[in-house]
């Protein structure tokens, strides 16, 4: 029922627990336990996708995160779909789709393959050459094939519905990896108290005992120790036991990544749960027990379906009961494929021949394989595979030109020996060591505080990977401040051989001056004559090959395909391994969902909203927003019928004939007290401070020291030694640090201190002719008439029977005006208090846009618009906030620089276009003469643009070239489909007198 | 994310936590509204820009909000010594480090 | 004082898991208090609460809570709504108090998973050796600025500006729910 090449009795899944799943359309059975790939080669199913570039038919290699070849796609629904995704890490599930992918029209009959035919068009390199000319075809021809071409699987089209969960987390001992090596570290590194935390990539702890079937641990089969010591370790307070877990990222100071898969092998998935889970690891200190990799022999053929690596097919038989032929040829260079053979053949699985291209392969394997009756063939190669949608023979011979044998097989297994996972070890930035004697690169000088121990580190031998790994717990628990007694810790191992072997690079028939396909990257199609063709062609640096040839930049990132592709490199090149040396490793170790990168940050998440206390209010109102930074604000208030246009004249005609009301709370406010409050705001503003008396409030600027103006806003003292400053929305944090940057680093002595009070106070702006009139019911006991509270003064009194208030009397709209601030949670009570008499007096609330067009009738400049960090006090006009009696102020040198007192600056004037019904363009770039040759020379800008239907004409802001000096001129702004005349003008347009603010 | 020991906070803190704020070590002058063109070019414009070992200001912005300098290697990014505000610049032979030994 | 209403900037509703709930805090007085060394001794005695200089510690007593921020900067919290700013204004050596009430607003994390739950947004080492009972920083939650405090083992308030309560909210709540896994 769970498939044809399922053994009875063989595997540790439980026959009787199966689920169903697809491939391609097609339901199979598996079992609780199976990934897809073990589910699939069950039924006899080898054929899982087609490769990159020449559309091979592929099957799966290993049996692990190391897959290039089984990518699928997989859906649990519409929303919930995920392509690349590896066969032989996914688990089945009862209702799982998957579909194979890069090929068309079906798997079996892919018309991608004539790339295959092709290709000696596609070789190395062949971006760079193929499509260079002619120039023209890139666009319409080439980049349109490429871009069909590349890539392997499809993005989903629907939003992922899926959430995912970040953790952040701290331990002394951080282990990755759960092998003997991990759990034997964890068991030491726990019982001294230390907090550790143990992650592996698969869903059960073992790693290699997942096939070491000959190996026992304490007198239980290893496995079955590795189970139980997970089961002490996860009961344990001091221990955090993670599987499906992959550190995927080492960074500086211990700072490991890990993705948690929570979901994606479940049926029903509760709704709460995330479908993973990033852990942002911080560890004292890290052993990385992350084992070695199998890698293939590099022969003609090498990547038929029903080829595998040796350890892939023990995996797929003792731990899953699959067998993956009924046939099965061994090519190695490793001892560890006999056992791979042994434990076939022992199943009832016909192994024809085990080839070995060593003379001497170790005399325990060769007796064993002597006693199983296996026919063993040393010094022998294979030439070649035959096969088309599965291999179906092997062809033996010493050397291609002696004589061969074919061998009828249906599946081949291989070992050309191992690679120490080193990739969390170089991304932590240690350095590599050559091990010679055994072809392989291990942990030289560490970067960081950790230890490698295990497989990963060249440790060879069951015992001698147990003592390392219960020392290293131990060691590193200690380092990290562990303190408790704990007995010194051994385990009884044995296992049934040691192994010897291993080469790098191609075997016979894949050697220099052929052209067989000899694969060292399945994913990204690089066959060993690729290295050499890259070689030949002046690539020198492993870094240039690499690029050139693409060899490892699949998302496996070559851990099959590194080693073979450097030792072809090196043989090309003429040159040892250490001395070409490997590319950088980097993160992530296997690919990472975007949903985890991303994590919380969408929706409302992903960036805070942040909205006034009286949000609610102007949004039953009609409020359409605005965004301003994160803030969101009201931008006009239209009322039936009404566009923006029309919602906007008529607030700025309520505002200057009767009274309007506008939510000022995003301000950035300021609370400067001390008895040197005065002495340091005289420091950071150009205006003078000290001669201001309490009660009275001034516009002020400031500058950075270079000169230029950095924020505005007015300032009101409401002490000897309390000040009440107010900055843009804009500019409230980046002032508050630039004003704290000076006072503690520069003037350090002075006796004041700053407070954000930004949101303590929810602000309305009340402006026009009727403004006191409607305050008048609503504050207590205090009296604002023209005398008791002028213009620029502010006080601290009660507002709506005892609130309490500061009070400005102050304008941003050239208007009879105050601004009432009250404590935050009484912004709304205030708002409709203040609505409610705005309306009985005609008025209305405003928003952001007309506050900007009555400002700008006033000529008041907004920074950050009209100003853009070259913007002098002089420049703007405002050379009158400029003390002339301080001998020191923020920018007083930098005012004084020679290219800010020269002349030719731009300066900021009004502009009145010739046609008043025209509204220029912020932005737009002014010329003195429109008929003079393009490019012209622009003389400036406009800054701010609006229609004024106070005035019934358009009004700009500009800076222009000696702009102060041109007044009466008429200037051109050529737009694109016409040139306009603008006179230059004073800033002020409305009530040059101020005589509307002071009544 | 690197982390960062607060010599006002006495531990190690995340990276996201502070703001760095220039090179270290540069006075603002006394006088500054007297000094010449070359002098105020020489305090607002001109940085060293180190390769090794470079003096720098940070501020503990989403801690407690002090400002404190750093030597900091640029070539490993390793922090090698973090000090209050108004303490003087280590040496190199305080740092542990030969003359030669900055780059 | 007014009969106008206070409008909280987070309903008073309780959210989060079994494992870790997350609960806006009732109203509460709040100052942010900046002063040298020369004036800690009168506000102390002003506040009836000694004022820590360790960092990341606090003192609290009848429901006030003094945190420490910086080397001259607390924030006194009073849930009984005491006036901490006439308090302050009754000693004479210089120092800045500075009325937060409204600015701040607090939520309430409970329960065995609460440390977890802070930790889906906040990278700080929340064990109770490194973040003991009555531990408080400046930090940050994700992508706003908080204030941890921790008032029990399961127990932490967490202070951000008003504006930024939803989003801290939402994040909380996203922890929770992940922390009862």
């Amino acid at each position: 029922m769970s498939g044809a090449y399922r053994i009875a009795g063989k595997g540790r899944l439980t026959p009787a627990r199966q689920a169903r799943f697809s491939f391609d359309g097609k339901f199979y059975t598996g079992l609780e336990g199976d990934t897809v790939a073990s589910a699939l080669l069950a039924h006899g199913v080898h054929l899982m996708g087609r490769s990159f570039k020449y559309h091979r038919p592929r099957g799966p290699i290993s049996a692990g995160s190391e897959e290039p070849n089984a990518l699928i796609n997989v859906a649990r629904d519409a929303t919930r779909e995920q392509p690349n995704v590896r066969a032989t890490v996914q688990e089945i599930f009862e209702g799982l789709k998957t579909n194979s992918q890069n090929r068309w029209p079906s798997l079996e009959y892919d018309i991608g393959a004539v790339n295959n035919l092709g290709a000696p068009f596609f070789s190395a390199g062949f971006y760079y050459k193929t499509f260079m000319w002619p120039k023209a075809a890139w666009k319409h021809v080439y980049e349109p094939f490429i871009r069909a071409a590349a890539g392997l699987g499809v993005a989903p089209k629907e939003a992922d519905t899926d959430h995912y969960a970040n953790r952040y987390a701290h331990c002394d001992v951080l282990i990755v990896g759960a092998g003997i090596a991990g759990l034997s570290a964890a068991l030491a590194a726990a019982q001294t108290g230390a907090s550790v935390i143990i992650c592996d990539e698969q869903p059960e702890v073992g790693g290699a005992l997942h096939y070491e079937a000959g190996t026992t641990v304490d007198g239980m089969p290893g496995f079955e120790w590795a189970q139980k010591t997970a089961q002490k370790l996860a009961a344990m307070d001091n221990v955090r036991l993670l599987t499906r877990t992959t550190a995927f990222g080492y960074y500086a100071q211990n700072f490991i990544s890990l993705t948690e898969r929570i979901t994606d092998h479940q049926a029903m998935v509760e709704k709460s749960a995330p479908r993973e889970r990033l852990w942002q690891v911080r560890a004292k200190r890290v052993i990385l027990a992350t084992g070695a990799i199998e890698r293939h022999m590099v022969f003609d053929g090498n990547d038929r379906p029903g080829i595998l690596l040796a350890s892939a097919a023990r995996t797929y038989l003792n731990h899953y009961g699959v067998a993956v032929g009924k046939k099965v040829g061994v090519y190695t260079a490793h001892d560890s494929a006999y056992e791979a053979a042994f434990d076939l053949k022992r199943a009832g699985v016909e192994i024809p021949a085990i080839v070995d291209t060593r003379e001497k392969p170790g005399d325990a394997v060769m007796a064993e394989a002597a006693a199983l009756g296996i026919k063993v063939l040393t010094g022998h190669a294979v030439i070649k595979t035959s096969g088309r949608l599965r291999v179906t023979s092997m062809t033996v011979g010493r050397s291609t030109k002696g004589t061969t044998t074919k061998y009828e097989i249906d599946a081949l297994i291989m070992s050309a020996g191992w690679t120490p996972s080193v990739h969390l070890f170089s991304q932590s930035r240690g350095k590599l060591t050559w091990d010679a004697d055994n072809a392989r690169f291990v942990p030289g000088t560490h970067a960081q505080d950790c230890l490698a121990v295990g497989a990963c580190n060249g440790t060879d031998g069951l015992a001698n990977t147990v003592e390392e790994a219960l020392g290293a717990g131990e060691l590193m628990a200690r380092a990290a401040g562990a303190a408790a007694d704990a007995e010194k810790l051994s385990l009884n191992t044995e296992t049934a051989f040691e192994w010897t072997g291993g080469m790098v690079g191609a075997s016979e028939g894949a050697g220099p001056d052929t052209v067989a396909k000899a694969f060292i990257d399945f994913q990204n199609d690089v066959c060993a004559k690729d290295i050499r063709l890259a070689v030949r062609e002046g690539m020198r640096s492993i870094e240039h090959i690499k690029r050139f040839t693409t060899n490892g930049m699949a998302s496996d990132q070559g851990k099959l395909s590194n080693m073979h592709g450097l030792a072809i490199a090196a043989e090309a090149l003429g040159k040892d391994i250490p001395e070409v040396g490997l590319t950088t490793f980097r993160a992530p170790y296997t690919p990472v969902t975007f949903g985890t990168i991303i994590n919380h940050a969408r929706g409302s998440l992903f960036d805070p909203t942040r909205k006034t206390p009286m949000h609610d209010q102007e949004a039953a109102l009609g409020a359409v927003f605005e965004d301003v930074g994160q803030w969101k604000r009201a931008w006009f208030f239209p009322r039936a019928g009404e566009d923006m246009h029309a919602a906007v004249n008529r607030e700025c005609k309520t505002v200057r004939e009767t009274v309007g009301m506008f939510d000022a709370s995003t301000l950035g406010k300021i609370e400067v007290v001390g008895p040197d409050a005065a002495k340091f705001l005289d420091l950071m503003y150009t205006n003078a401070w000290d001669s201001l008396k309490p009660g009275r409030a001034k516009y002020g600027i400031m500058l950075r020291e270079d000169g230029f103006i950095y924020d505005d806003g007015v300032v009101g003292r409401l002490a000897e030694d309390r000040f009440h400053v107010t900055t843009t929305t804009g500019g409230a944090p980046r002032v508050l640090q630039h004003m704290e940057d000076y006072l503690q680093t520069e003037f350090p002595h002075l006796k004041v201190w700053l407070t954000s009070t930004s949101e303590q106070w929810a602000t309305v702006a009340i402006q026009g002719p009727k403004a006191r009139e409607v305050i008048a019911p609503i504050v207590d006991d205090q009296d604002i008439s023209n005398e008791g509270l002028p213009f620029m003064s502010v006080v601290e009194c009660k507002v709506l029977g005892g609130v309490p208030a500061r009070l400005f009397r102050m304008t941003f709209a050239g208007e009879l005006g105050y601004e009432i601030n009250v404590p935050a949670d009484f912004g709304p009570a205030l708002w409709d208090a203040l609505y409610e008499r705005v309306e009985a007096a005609g008025g209305c609330a405003y928003g952001t846009e007309t506050m900007h067009v009555l400002r700008a009738e006033k000529g008041y400049i907004i920074v950050g618009q009209d100003t853009d960090g070259t913007v002098t006090p002089y420049d703007a006009g405002l050379g009158w906030t400029v003390s002339k009696k301080k001998t020191d102020f923020v920018g007083i040198r930098g005012l004084k620089r020679p290219d800010l007192v020269a002349e030719g600056r731009k300066q900021l004037v009004g502009l009145k276009t010739r046609n008043p019904k025209v509204v220029l363009e912020e932005g737009a770039q002014i010329v003195a003469d429109p008929n003079q040759a393009k490019p012209m020379t622009m003389i400036g800008h406009v800054t701010s643009s609006y229609w004024s239907e106070h005035l019934g004409s358009s009004i700009a802001l500009a800076v222009v070239v000696d702009g102060h000096k041109r007044k009466g001129e008429t200037l051109y702004i050529p737009m694109e489909k016409e040139t306009i005349a603008v006179e230059v003008t004073d800033t002020v347009f409305v009530d040059k007198e101020g005589s509307r603010i002071n009544v | 994310m690197l982390l960062i020991h607060c010599p006002y906070c006495q531990e190690e803190r995340p990276e996201t936590e502070f703001r760095h704020g220039g090179e270290a070590h540069i006075a603002r002058p006394t006088n500054i509204a007297d000094i010449s063109d070359e002098e105020f070019e020489a305090y607002f414009f001109i940085r060293s820009n180190e390769k090794g070992v470079t003096f720098e200001r940070w501020r503990h912005a989403h801690g407690c909000g002090r400002f404190f300098n750093a030597a900091r290697h640029t070539v490993t990014d390793k922090f090698i010594k973090v000090y209050k505000a108004g303490e003087p610049k280590p040496t190199l032979a305080e740092l542990g480090l030969e003359s030669g030994e900055s780059q | 004082m007014s009969e106008a209403i206070r409008t909280k900037p987070l309903p008073a509703t309780r959210t989060g898991s079994a494992a870790a709930s997350v609960t806006p805090a009732p109203e509460a007085s709040r100052i942010s208090l900046r002063a040298g060394e020369e004036a800690l001794a009168a506000l102390s005695s002003a506040l009836d609460l000694g004022l820590p200089t360790q960092p990341k510690t606090s003192e609290s007593k009848n429901g006030r809570m003094a945190l420490w921020l910086g080397p001259d900067e607390w924030l006194i919290i009073d849930q009984n709504g005491a006036d901490l700013m006439a308090l302050c204004a009754t000693v004479s050596a210089p120092h800045s108090a500075t009325d937060v009430s409204h600015r701040n607003t607090a939520i309430i994390i409970s329960g065995p998973g609460a440390a977890d739950a802070i930790n889906g947004g906040c990278p700080l080492d929340l064990s109770l050796k490194s973040f003991p009972v009555g531990a408080c920083t400046r930090t940050l939650l994700a992508k706003i600025e908080i204030v941890l405090y921790r008032s029990s083992e399961d127990t932490f308030r967490v202070e951000c500006w008003r504006s930024f309560a939803p989003y801290a909210l939402g994040m909380l709540a996203e922890g929770a729910m992940d922390a009862s896994a």
